[in-house]
């Protein structure tokens, strides 16, 4: 008996292969009986029971999806094959190998209807086109020439830089060692077990704030101020202050995760729903 | 002549115009557009209009947006409908050469058509490929195919297989096709 363990793995690894063929299927449109569905019913039943996680269930719907696809091509099969189209389609291979060209090309001339078109000047669309000459200008009128306007050029002072945004009225770093220090107060006063919810730390009055402070809390989890600690089940997610900024957590490799700060998730949080 | 047959030879003479001149890319003329053009009446109109075409051995054909021809279309299926003026009869081998086709790329076209009918309307381009490369430099078969597409005979989707376009389904007799094939 394998322990259980091995028997997930197993499982995974014939629904992972079960996927792929009904995928080549559908894909290639190979022949759909190629499937035994018996064989890959009793499979899916027989590792049924041993899924406890979200992801293997995720994984045991998707077989049965890609299985139902494939009954169904089976059925469209089944149905042309009981049409009047109906050919085989070696038969029919043989069969164009075999004839010359002369006697294909009597073949299809015998089905063949090609389609009716004309392409045809009249004097009535040569006249328009005289008459919309006539009234168009010449392309130097149309098409008159802008010059730049000039510009001069003067000195700008600090404080008109940071009006036009182009400067920052504190350094970057600076911002983000406050923004991490009030990350620290807020997860003290508000937050438990030195972690405070996302929503309650990046929510503010407006929506234009709540995104500025979203995009700082992404450099302070990026440049190692804090970490996001993920609950997908209760669909949460922490921040936490770190003691010390640090470059690399552990050995564990970094991974990008988008959080989405929509309006709509915005007046949620506002209403208290989120 | 009364006036009621007076407003019909008026309509096919406007029908004639927007079916045998091409005013889009693809020939024909969407149901909605000849509503427009000749009111709601124009399914009568191309009736009288398929009626005279036969003696010049042409026809009116309909095309539904569905593979399948429809025997009672209702008129909103009409309207979504392409209508062309086509052959009625059969080409002779020697007319073939009048409307602009070498012998071997329309072979090239009749067997592509053929296998892609047997395979239950979609084929893998590499097997057309292979089965036209018994008969056609290896060189031409890829651009053969590329001009069927082009012309509308045939579509490719993003895993190279092959399907027929709309110009089959108005152009072709697939039934008399495989019968022909067959009996040969």
């Amino acid at each position: 008996m394998q322990p259980k363990k091995e028997q997930i793995k197993v499982g995974r690894e014939k629904l992972q292969r079960i996927i792929e063929t009904c995928r080549s299927i559908e894909e290639r449109s190979l022949d759909p009986f190629l499937i035994d569905i018996n064989d890959v019913v009793n499979t899916i039943k027989e590792y049924f029971p041993q899924w406890e996680i979200p992801e293997d269930l995720c994984l045991d719907a998707e077989t049965l999806h890609r299985l139902a696809s494939v009954i169904k091509l089976q059925s469209e099969w089944v149905k042309h094959r009981s049409s009047s189209l109906y050919t085989d389609p070696f038969l029919l291979e043989e069969k164009l190998t075999r004839m010359e060209k002369e006697e294909i090309i009597e073949s299809f001339l015998m089905a063949w209807h090609p389609v009716v078109g004309l392409e045809q000047i009249s004097l009535h669309s040569l006249l328009e086109a005289l008459r919309y000459w006539e009234s168009l200008l010449p392309i130097k009128e149309r098409w008159k020439q802008f010059l730049p306007a000039e510009v001069g050029t003067g000195i700008a002072t600090r404080e008109e830089l940071v009006m036009e945004k182009i400067l920052r009225d504190k350094a970057f770093s600076e911002e983000l060692e406050n923004f991490w220090l009030e990350l620290k107060k807020k997860t003290e006063e508000k937050g438990a077990d030195g972690k405070i919810l996302y929503w309650d730390f990046i929510g503010a009055e407006t929506y234009e704030e709540t995104v500025q402070r979203a995009f700082m809390t992404s450099f302070l989890i990026t440049y190692g101020y804090a970490t996001l600690e993920i609950y997908p089940l209760e669909e949460e997610t922490f921040v936490k202050p770190l003691e010390k900024p640090t470059t690399k957590l552990g050995k564990k490799q970094l991974v990008s995760i988008p959080i989405a700060v929509t309006a709509n998730e915005w007046k949620k949080w506002k209403n208290g729903v989120l | 002549m009364s006036k009621r047959k007076a407003v019909y030879a008026s309509k096919m003479k406007r029908a004639v115009h927007l079916l045998f001149y091409h005013r889009h890319k693809k020939p024909g003329v969407k149901g909605w557009e000849l509503r427009k053009a000749l009111g709601s009446d124009y399914p009568k109109v191309l009736k009288i209009l398929d009626d005279y075409l036969k003696t010049l051995d042409l026809q009116v054909k309909t095309v539904f947006e569905q593979e399948k021809n429809i025997e009672k279309p209702s008129l909103e299926e009409l309207d979504r409908a392409r209508f062309y003026v086509a052959l009625r009869g059969e080409l002779t081998p020697k007319e073939e050469k009048m409307i602009g086709w070498r012998i071997d790329d329309l072979a090239g076209l009749a067997i592509t058509i053929a296998y892609i009918i047997s395979k239950k309307g979609k084929a893998q381009r590499k097997e057309v490929e292979e089965l036209l490369k018994d008969k056609l430099p290896g060189w031409k078969v890829g651009l053969n195919i590329d001009r069927y597409i082009r012309y509308g005979y045939l579509a490719q989707d993003e895993n190279e297989q092959l399907f027929l376009d709309w110009r089959t389904r108005a152009e072709v007799d697939q039934k008399a096709l495989i019968e022909a094939i067959l009996s040969k």
